[in-house]
C-alpha cells in the first residue's frame, strides 16, 4: 500500500513548519484531499492535521469585519448571522456550492485551496500539466465545455471550481498565513490564486509549509448582494458560469465571476461599467477571454447571467 | 402452463390482494440496512480477499508487456491475474467485447488485470503499479463521422427482424404530399448510473464455482459463466437476492463476476470485486448514441400519409445497433412505410441495453417530429396524434392490438394537466422574467413474453414459501410475487415468504425489458394453482411450473404498453437556465398489480427521461489518442438531484389485457420512460420558441437564440 505518516500538529507554526517538507500535506476537512488520494491524482507522503488547532472562530475586527478562522466549516460560516446579515453574498455563494454533507465538513481554508474537477486531471491515463508537469493538456483540444475561457495558458485551461472563493473575491477579503519559520502575513485575495501560465500546478501564493489560519473579512460595504450560480442541474454541479455581485443604490458596484477561470474571475477597472450595464461591463470583464469551441457559450452565458443579476438589484 | 387461451376469469381476478396498493414486502430490511447487497456478503463465505481490476490505458492497441512483478511484491498482495496467466477464456455470445482484455485492447478501460490483496486498500494501491505497455492502434471514436461506413445490421437470433421494413411507397407518396417534415435528431451515449456499482464475491469448491453478485438474469449469469469458463451449468451457482438498480447494466455479467472468479482460482480463497465509480461509464456497457432522420408527410387535414424513421448508431465489431426505429413500426398509422437501422463501427466500449432499449432514444426523436408536424399544420399536437391513431398493426392490418388506449391517455391527461391552458404560440406566457410552456409526448414500449418458473411450498406453520430465481432490481419484485401467492393461496400477505435471485431455484423471466413482472408472477399463479389441486387431492405441498407461451398469441395479436407524458418547463428568459416545473404520466399497461411500486417505477422512469432530455451525456473524446468517456462519474455524468424534479403524478387506466397472462397484467417500468425527453423538449420549444433536436437539451443550446 502507497503509505504516509501522519500528525497531528499542536500549533499553526508547528504545523507549518512539519508541512514544509515536498510530499507533505496539511488536512482539515479532507472533502477533496482524500478523493484525489484515492485516485492517487494526489500522492501525499505526510499528512499533517490542522484539525485540532482551534482556528475555527468568526471573530469581530477592531476594523468592523469579520476575522473567519482558516477551520470554520463552510456550513456554519453560511449560517453565521453577521455574515448572513452584512456578506450575503458569501452566505448564498456556500449554500450554492457542493452538498449539506460536504459542507459539514470543508472548512474556510480549505475551500479556497481545492483543485479543479477537470476531468483529464481526475483520470491518471491522461497527460496533464497539473498532475505532472510537463505531460501536457489534454483538455485544450479535447472535452472543454467547463473550462476556463479567460487568463488561460497553453499548458492548461482549468478552472477553479469553489464558489466560496468568489465571493470572497468581491469582497476583497485578505488570507492570513503563518510560515514554517513562524512568521506571518497576509495576502488580498486577488494576489493569492494564480493563473495557470506555465506552472497551472502552482495554484496559490503559498510557499511550502505556509498554512493558512484565517480570512479576513473588511467591513461591511452595504448594498444589495447576490449569487446567482447558473449550472445544468439545480443542485450538486461545479458552476457553468457564477456571478456573486454587490450592488448599491446608485448602480455602482462589484461583480467577480466564478467558473470561467484558474481563478474568481475580478477585474476592478470593469467595475466602473456598472452603472452602464451587463454588456459593458462584461465587455472589460472578458475582454482577454480566449475560449474553446466548446465552451465559447460562457462568455456570452456571462453576460446574460450579470443582467439578470443587475435587473434583479434593481427590483 | 401454457397460456394458449386467453385468461378467462381466475382467482386474481379478486384483487384482494393483488392490485392493492401495500407496502415492499422487503421495505423494512432495505431501510434498516440489513437486506444484503452483493459487496456486503461478509457472512457467506470465511476468509474473503479484496480484488482490484485494473483498466486499459488505451482505447484500441495490443499490449505489448505487462510487468507485474512490482505489483505482487506489494504487502498483502495474494495473486495478480492478467490474460497470461487467466487459462482459456471463452467469450460469452451476450458480450460483445471480452471482459477481459489481452494482448488485444478493444476499448477504453477495459479489464486488463485483476490484483488480488488481504484488504481492499491494498488491492487498489497493488493495481497502481502492474506496469502495462501498450502498442497503440487507430480506432474510431466519432459516430457522425462513421455513419456514411454505416451499413444495415444482419438480423441474428437475438433480433431477427429485417433492419430495413418497408410498406407500401414511401418516397412516392412523400414526395406527392402536401404537408412534409424532414428533420434529423441526434441522441448522445448515456450511462445506466445505477445506484449500486456492479459487485461480486466468489469462491470455488473444488471445481464449483459460486458467485454472490448484482444481477438482473441470473440463468444468464450462469450460462454466460459457464460458457467463458467452458464448465457445465450445474457447477455454477449465482445468487442475487438484491441489486441496487440496473436498467439493463446488469443484465449479464460483467468484469467484477469473471475478475473474482479468476481471482479467487489464484489466490485460492474467495475474493469479492465491485467496480469503482469512475469505471462504470468505460468498463462496462452505455446506451449508444443515435443519429435519427425522420420524415413524415400528411394531407392537409392532417392525416399521414407517408413516414420514415432511419437510425445510426455505432458498436464494436459484431456488436449490436440501438433498435431506435421500433416504435415507428407501430404507433401512427400510414399506408406508406419505411423504418431502417444502420450500424457503424465504433472502438468505444460496449453498446447494449439500457432502460427501454429502442424506444426511449427512438421516441425522444419522433415525439418532437410529431409536435414539429402537428406545428406545420396547425394542429394540435394531441389531436394530431389522436387523428393517427391506429387500432391494428400498421404493417399486418390483420393484427390488431390487444389492448389499444393511447388516446384515452392523452386525453385523460390533457385534462388532469390543464392542456386547454397551453397556448400554442411559442414564447408567450411569461411569469416575470420566466417563459413558461407545456408539452406532451406519446408513450409506447412493447409488452414482451417470456417463460417464467416458480417453486410453491405449504409449510408445517401454514406459511407459503416461493421460490424462483427472478430478481429484484428495485422494482418491488418481492412484493408483487408475494401478492400472486396470497391471492392464489388465499392466505394473508404476512403468510408469504419469497426467496428470489438463486440459481438453485426453477428459472424465471429475471428482469429486464419490463416484462419481469408479468411474466415472474404468472409463473409463481402456475405454481400456486397446481400447489392448491395438488393439495385438494391430498398430494404432495410442494410444487413446481412455470408459465410459457406459444408464438402464435405473440404474433397473432401486438401486445403493447400505451401513455401519455405531460411536462409544464420555465425557461429563464436571461440565462436560458431550464426547470421542470409539473410532470403527469397517465398509463395504460394492463392490470396494475401494485400501484404503489407501481407508480414509484413510473416516477423514477420520468426521473430518468428528465435527465436524458436536460443533462446525461457521455462525453466522446474522439482524438487518435483518447477515444472513450470522458466524464466517467457522477460529478461530470449529472442525472437528476431532488430538486431538479418537482411535482410529479402518474395515473393508472384500470385496464386488464386477458392476453397477456393469467395476470392479465403487462410492462409499465419502461413505459415511464418513453416519451418523457420529448415532452421536455416540447415544452421548452412552447416556453421559449427554441427547437433543439440535440439531446440533452443544455442551456447553451437556447441561449442567445430566444426572440426577445
Amino acid at each position: 500500500m502507497r503509505s504516509f505518516t501522519y500528525e497531528k500538529a499542536a500549533t499553526p507554526a508547528q504545523a507549518a513548519r512539519a508541512a514544509r517538507e515536498p510530499g507533505a500535506k496539511f488536512i482539515a476537512g479532507g472533502t477533496n484531499l482524500l478523493d484525489l488520494m484515492k485516485l492517487e491524482v494526489e500522492t501525499p507522503q505526510h499528512l499533517v492535521d490542522v484539525n485540532g488547532l482551534g482556528l475555527d472562530k468568526i471573530e469581530s475586527t477592531p476594523e468592523g469585519g469579520l476575522r473567519i478562522g482558516t477551520l470554520v466549516r463552510n456550513t456554519d460560516l453560511a449560517a453565521d448571522a453577521r455574515v448572513r446579515r452584512d456578506y450575503a453574498v458569501l452566505s448564498r455563494a456556500i449554500v450554492a456550492g457542493a452538498s449539506g454533507q460536504i459542507r459539514n465538513m470543508a472548512t474556510t481554508g480549505g475551500n479556497l485551496l481545492q483543485r479543479t474537477r477537470c476531468h483529464y486531471f481526475y483520470d491518471t491515463n491522461q497527460p496533464c500539466n497539473k498532475r505532472v508537469p510537463g505531460s501536457g493538456c489534454s483538455a485544450i483540444e479535447g472535452f472543454s465545455r467547463q473550462h476556463a475561457v479567460v487568463g488561460v495558458s497553453k499548458a492548461c485551461i482549468a478552472v477553479h471550481p469553489s464558489d466560496m472563493a468568489v465571493a470572497m473575491r468581491a469582497l476583497d477579503a485578505t488570507v492570513e498565513t503563518v510560515k514554517p519559520d513562524g512568521s506571518s502575513r497576509t495576502i488580498p485575495i486577488a494576489q493569492f490564486h494564480r493563473l495557470p501560465g506555465t506552472t497551472p500546478h502552482v495554484e496559490s501564493d503559498l510557499a511550502a509549509g505556509e498554512l493558512i489560519t484565517a480570512v479576513t473579512l473588511p467591513k461591511p460595504i452595504g448594498g444589495t448582494h447576490i449569487y446567482h450560480k447558473v449550472r445544468d442541474r439545480s443542485s450538486y454541479a461545479f458552476a457553468l458560469v457564477s456571478v456573486a455581485a454587490i450592488v448599491q443604490r446608485d448602480g455602482t458596484g462589484r461583480v467577480a465571476l466564478g467558473g470561467v477561470a484558474h481563478k474568481p474571475w475580478r477585474v476592478e477597472a470593469a467595475e466602473s461599467e456598472m452603472p452602464n450595464g451587463a454588456k459593458a461591463v462584461t465587455k472589460r470583464l472578458l475582454a482577454e477571454a480566449k475560449p474553446t469551441k466548446e465552451n465559447a457559450f460562457k462568455v456570452q452565458l456571462a453576460e446574460c447571467t450579470l443582467d439578470s443579476v443587475l435587473t434583479q438589484a434593481k427590483g | 402452463m401454457k397460456f394458449e387461451t386467453a385468461a378467462t376469469k381466475n382467482p386474481i381476478d379478486q384483487m384482494k390482494i393483488v392490485g392493492q396498493p401495500v407496502d415492499r414486502i422487503d421495505g423494512p430490511a432495505k431501510t434498516t440496512g440489513t437486506a444484503p447487497y452483493a459487496y456486503e456478503r461478509h457472512d457467506v463465505v470465511a476468509n474473503q480477499a479484496y480484488g482490484c481490476i485494473v483498466g486499459s490505458a488505451i482505447a484500441k492497441g495490443k499490449i505489448t508487456s505487462i510487468d507485474v512483478s512490482a505489483a505482487k511484491a506489494a504487502p498483502g498482495v495474494l495473486a495478480v491475474v492478467t490474460y497470461q496467466n487467466a487459462g482459456k477464456l471463452a467469450k460469452a455470445d451476450s458480450h460483445t467485447a471480452r471482459l477481459l482484455a489481452g494482448p488485444d485492447v478493444q476499448h477504453y478501460d477495459q479489464a486488463v488485470a485483476v490484483v488480488v490483496a488481504e484488504t481492499f486498500e491494498q488491492a487498489r494501491s497493488a493495481a497502481k503499479l502492474v506496469r502495462v505497455r501498450y502498442d497503440r492502434q487507430p480506432g474510431r471514436y466519432d459516430l457522425a463521422h462513421e455513419v456514411k461506413n454505416a451499413k444495415p445490421p444482419k438480423p441474428d437470433e437475438k433480433d431477427p427482424k429485417p433492419p430495413i421494413q418497408k410498406l407500401g411507397d414511401f418516397d412516392k407518396a412523400f414526395a406527392a404530399a402536401p404537408v412534409k417534415l424532414d428533420q434529423t435528431y441526434t441522441t448522445p451515449d448515456q450511462s445506466h448510473a445505477m445506484m449500486e456499482p456492479h459487485a461480486s464475491i466468489a469462491a470455488w469448491e473444488g471445481d464449483k464455482l459460486t458467485v454472490w453478485t448484482a444481477n438482473q438474469m441470473i440463468d444468464w449469469a450462469v450460462r454466460d459463466l459457464a460458457k467463458t469458463f467452458s464448465i457445465p451449468k450445474d457447477r455454477i451457482r449465482v445468487v442475487s437476492p438484491y441489486v441496487g438498480g440496473g436498467f439493463g447494466a446488469k443484465l449479464w455479467i460483467r468484469s467484477d463476476a469473471l475478475l473474482a472468479a479468476l481471482g479467487a482460482k489464484a489466490a485460492g480463497r474467495p475474493v469479492k470485486v465491485a467496480l469503482a465509480r469512475p469505471q462504470i461509464a468505460n468498463n462496462t456497457t452505455h446506451r449508444p448514441a443515435t443519429i435519427q432522420h425522420v420524415r413524415l408527410a400528411t394531407e392537409l387535414d392532417g392525416r399521414i400519409t407517408a413516414i420514415a424513421h432511419e437510425s445510426w448508431s455505432g458498436n464494436l465489431p459484431g456488436g449490436d445497433p440501438e433498435t431506435a426505429v421500433d416504435q415507428t413500426k407501430l404507433l401512427y398509422a400510414g399506408a406508406n412505410r419505411l423504418t431502417g437501422m444502420r450500424l457503424a463501427v465504433l472502438d468505444l466500449p460496449e453498446g447494449n441495453a439500457m432502460r427501454a432499449p429502442g424506444e426511449a432514444p427512438g421516441l425522444m426523436a419522433l415525439e418532437i417530429a410529431m409536435d414539429e408536424m402537428a406545428e406545420k399544420l396547425g394542429i394540435d399536437p394531441i389531436q394530431f396524434r389522436i387523428l393517427n391513431d391506429t387500432q391494428v398493426d400498421p404493417m399486418k392490418p390483420q393484427r390488431p392490438f390487444t389492448q389499444r388506449r393511447l388516446v384515452e391517455c392523452m386525453r385523460i391527461g390533457a385534462d388532469r394537466f390543464g392542456w386547454s391552458r397551453r397556448n400554442p404560440t411559442p414564447g408567450r406566457v411569461r411569469e416575470g422574467r420566466l417563459l413558461i410552456g407545456m408539452g406532451m409526448a406519446a408513450a409506447f414500449r412493447n409488452n414482451l413474453l417470456m417463460k417464467s418458473a416458480a417453486r410453491v411450498r405449504l409449510d408445517d406453520r401454514g406459511f407459503v414459501i416461493v421460490e424462483t430465481d427472478m430478481t429484484d432490481i428495485g422494482t418491488g419484485s418481492y412484493t408483487v410475487i408475494a401478492q400472486t401467492a396470497a391471492e392464489v393461496m388465499e392466505v394473508p400477505l404476512d403468510k408469504v415468504i419469497v426467496r428470489l435471485g438463486d440459481s438453485s431455484f426453477p428459472v424465471s423471466c429475471g428482469s429486464g425489458g419490463q416484462w419481469g413482472g408479468n411474466n415472474a408472477c404468472a409463473g409463481v399463479y402456475a405454481a400456486c394453482m397446481k400447489l392448491k389441486s395438488q393439495i385438494a387431492a391430498g398430494g404432495e405441498r410442494v410444487a413446481e411450473d412455470f408459465i410459457d407461451y406459444p408464438k402464435e398469441l405473440a404474433e397473432s395479436q401486438q401486445q403493447s404498453t400505451f401513455g401519455a407524458h405531460f411536462v409544464e418547463v420555465s425557461v429563464d428568459g436571461a440565462t436560458s437556465e431550464i426547470r421542470v416545473r409539473r410532470m403527469l404520466a397517465v398509463c395504460a399497461a394492463g392490470r396494475i398489480l401494485n400501484p404503489k411500486s407501481a407508480r414509484s417505477q413510473v416516477i423514477g422512469a420520468m426521473t430518468m427521461g428528465v435527465g436524458a432530455a436536460l443533462m446525461e451525456e457521455l462525453a466522446v473524446d474522439t482524438r487518435p489518442n483518447y477515444g472513450f468517456f470522458v466524464n466517467h462519474d457522477l460529478a461530470g455524468y449529472e442525472v437528476p438531484v431532488h430538486n431538479d424534479i418537482p411535482h410529479q403524478d402518474v395515473i393508472f387506466l384500470d385496464e386488464t389485457d386477458p392476453l397477456s397472462s393469467p395476470m392479465k397484467a403487462k410492462g409499465v417500468g419502461e413505459l415511464g420512460i418513453c416519451g418523457v425527453s420529448a415532452a421536455v423538449a416540447n415544452a421548452i420549444y412552447n416556453a421559449s420558441g427554441v427547437r433543439v433536436r440535440d439531446y440533452p437539451i443544455t442551456l447553451d443550446k437556447i441561449l442567445g437564440k430566444m426572440s426577445a
